[in-house]
Order: C-alpha cells, then structure tokens, then sequence
C-alpha cells in the first residue's frame, strides 16, 4: 500500500469525493505555490469507498472559499506540530466573489474589468448564485 | 425623509415610503410647477446615455430644466471617450467634478450599480438592458395614484414581451410591495417573465400570480393592463423577432369586454402593440403617463439633491 508522510505543518483536505482531486488542485492553484503538495488520489476511505486527499505542507493562506462549492463532504485539517490543531467543517459560502462568472451574456461583469462577479446565495436548497449586479442565477459546477 | 445624496439603481433601494414620498411631491408639482420652478438653480444634470433614448433622456433633461437647473452629457455612447475604451469608473470619476447629479443608460445589466461605487454624486439608473428601469417604475406609480387614487388592492395584467422588458421587471418587483396586489402576465411562452425573477416574486413577496397567453379572457377582470412592446433590440436573431413581434394586439374591439374604469398604460415608443382607435379611448392614458414622468422624475432629483425641504 501507498505510503505518504504526514505533515509538519499546514492543512490537509480530506474527504475530496474521488475524481474531484485534481479539478480542486487546479482551482485553488496549487501549482503556483512554492511550499510541498501531495495529491493522493483514489485513497481507500471507509465513509466513501474511495476518496481524494490534498496535502499542503507550510502553507495556511490558501482561500478555501470554494470548497463549499464543489463537496460538502470535504474536511479541513489544520496541522500544526504534527497534530491536528483545528477542524473544519465545509459551509456554502454565502457570498462568492470572483471565483466563477455569470450566465448572464448581458451582465457588466462579462466586458468591464472593474466589475468582478459577486453573487449572493439563493437560500433555495440549491446550490444558486444571484449575481450581485444582473440578478440572472448562476448555478456553480466545477 | 432622508434621501439626499442617495442613488436609485434598483427600485427596491427605497422603502415603500420612501417612493411614496417622491409619488406625493410629483404630484404636488405637477400641480403647481411654478413653485418648484427654481429650486434647482445652479445644480447641473449630467446625462450618461450609452444607447439611444428619446422619452427618458429628454424627460430627465426637462424635470431639470423646469426646476431651474442646466444640463450637460452625451447621447450617443460613439460620440464619447467610451469609444475609445475608456472604463464606466473612469468616466463616472471625471463626470463627478462636473455635475451635482447623474442619470446613466447602458445596454449592460448592471452597469449603473457599478457606476454607483465610483460616484460622490446622486446616480440614477436610465435604464440597464432588460434588468431595471426605475425612473419608469416612478411614472408608472405615479399614474396609478393619479388614475386610481391609491396603489393598493388591485389586479393588474402585463402584456407583450415579459422576458427582455425592463419596465415590467422594475414594476412587478415594486408592485409586489404594496398592499394586496396581484399579477396576471399575458405572454407568448418564449417572452414570459424571467425563471429567478418569478421566483423572486413568490418567494419574497408571496403575489398572486396567473400566467396566461391568452389576453381576452382576463380582460374582463383587471384593473390595470399595463402593454409593451416586443423589442427587436434585444433579439440576437431577427427570425425570432419576426415570429413573436404581432402576438398581442389591443384594439378598441377587445376593450368591449373590460371594466369602465380599467386604467391603460404603456412605457411608450408604441410600435402596433395599441391599435390607434384606442387612442382616444378615456381608459387609454399612456400619454398622461408620459407628462407625469417629468413630474416624477422632477421630484426624484429634487429628493435625491435635498432641495425640496
């Protein structure tokens, strides 16, 4: 069986439903950091069958704002001196800003650079974005 | 009443209160202008038109002009630095030194509420593509009080194009806010209003609504038909337009069946939606719509400069 060292210090996603490792990866531009990053893929997990695990070792100022978005299953670690100092659970983010535009063609925010796409949860039981300057709904997908 | 330096971007920025107050001083100027007539002296009106417009710019120009005050702007987005790419931010930053108050149409929804985080001034939105258009909104409410004396307890019908019309969205979320309305929306499948604007409605404000094809058989019941034109400007392929632009039409024939004192408006330019023949008809006041929104849109300004106390 596959082997990886804990970490010293920073955070572990866990709980990543398999397949959606990668696509959180590249979302939170982890490829950009400078700091160690393990991405375990098809992990056996006994609550999900299998599963995707992110490592980010030295590094706690990542934006997991989008988490929410993608896997209310997700859990987040924060490890500090080998233990396991918080954890997280994942909430729908209530308001959104930049991280994914608006359906709407019409919208400012698709031709103005000063307009970034924030939008407001619609408490519909769905995860659906009102975008803040249109009011068209966006229904995010990763 | 606390509305000086305010802007007006969404109707539902202001209480019901609030635009009851601006309906009560239209009114009141409307019924004796010369009072107001000077009130704005010295304030200047900027006019930020990004696509053509006839009925609102010139109406925004003449509240101003009565009450006193000068104006200056463009009306033609091609005649601007916008042609040459300039940003809203950087024009709205400019505009603000010289002017004590704006009023902004763009064909992009929601280009007036980004212009609003860049202005010092009162920003009003002109009209935003088929989002909000709440200046409309205040003429229409000010018809509504003038014609039925108050805006509570009523059923009113919207005909025509309930999906790109701009005038309808900005009404219907209003209308929601007063007392015992309801909506029956008279459309073409392919023109009905919005999915998240009706569920908007529903949810948040809990209205009646019907939504139907067929205009006659409502005709009898309502208290209001507000009419609208199909659009061909929001259309992104003519053969769509074609299909749909005669689907209702209201002749003098078709208001046999409706109530005496059913009030008929409309946001004007007319195209053929309103026969001619019902022109003169005493229900049809779409054209007293029209001068009222001088009045009303005097009062916002006089409002939102706090030159009216």
């Amino acid at each position: 069986m596959l082997k990886v060292a804990g970490i010293e210090n920073g955070i572990v996603i866990d709980h990543i439903t398999s397949g959606n490792g990668l696509k959180i990866f590249q979302k939170l531009n982890l490829d950009k950091l400078d700091t160690p990053v393990v991405l375990l893929m098809n992990v056996s997990s006994g609550k999900l069958g299998t599963k995707d695990i992110i490592k980010i070792q030295d590094n706690l100022d990542i934006d997991l704002t989008v988490l929410g978005l993608i896997d209310s299953n997700i859990t987040i670690n924060i490890i500090e001196n080998e233990v396991i100092k918080e954890k997280k659970d994942i909430d729908i983010p209530k308001r959104v800003q930049g991280l994914f535009k608006c359906k709407n063609p019409r919208c400012i925010t698709s031709i103005d650079d000063y307009a970034e796409a924030e939008f407001t949860l619609v408490p519909n039981g769905k995860i659906q974005y009102r975008c803040n300057y249109c009011e068209e709904l966006t229904e995010y997908k990763l | 009443m606390g509305l000086k330096g305010r802007h007006l971007i969404d109707p539902n920025d202001f209480t019901i209160e609030e635009i009851q107050h601006i309906i009560d001083l239209g009114l009141k100027i409307y019924q004796n202008p010369e009072k107001y007539s000077e009130i704005c002296k010295g304030k200047i009106l900027g006019t930020l038109f990004y696509e053509p417009s006839t009925r609102t710019r010139l109406s925004f120009e003449s509240a101003m002009l009565k009450m006193g005050g000068t104006v200056l702007g463009f009306s033609d987005a091609n005649t601007s630095s916008v042609k040459k790419g300039e940003s809203i931010a950087d024009t709205i930053r400019c505009m603000d030194d010289y002017v004590d108050i704006l009023v902004m149409r763009h064909p992009r929804e929601g280009a007036p509420l980004l212009a609003s985080q860049f202005s010092t001034v009162p920003l009003i939105n002109g009209g935003d593509g088929g989002h909000q258009h709440p200046t409309q909104t205040l003429t229409d409410l000010i018809t509504i009080q003038e014609y039925k004396q108050e805006i509570k307890n009523l059923k009113v019908a919207f005909c025509g194009d309930l999906l790109f019309g701009r005038t309808v969205h900005s009404l219907l979320k209003t209308l929601s806010r007063f007392p015992n309305i309801s909506f029956v929306l008279v459309s073409p499948k392919e023109l009905q209003i919005p999915y998240h604007l009706k569920q908007e409605l529903i949810e948040k404000y809990q209205v009646e609504i019907t939504e139907t094809s067929s205009l006659e058989e409502y005709l009898p019941h309502i208290d209001i038909l507000y009419m609208t034109r199909i659009q061909k400007e929001r259309f992104f392929n003519e053969e769509d337009y074609v299909k749909l632009k005669d689907s209702y039409i209201l002749s003098r024939n078709k208001l046999a069946s409706s109530k005496e004192d059913l009030l008929i408006m409309h946001p004007l330019p007319r195209v053929n939606e309103i026969s001619y023949d019902v022109d003169d008809d005493p229900r049809a006041k779409y054209f007293e719509q029209a001068k009222l929104g001088v009045y009303v849109r005097m009062a916002l300004m006089a409002s939102l400069l706090g030159v009216n106390e």
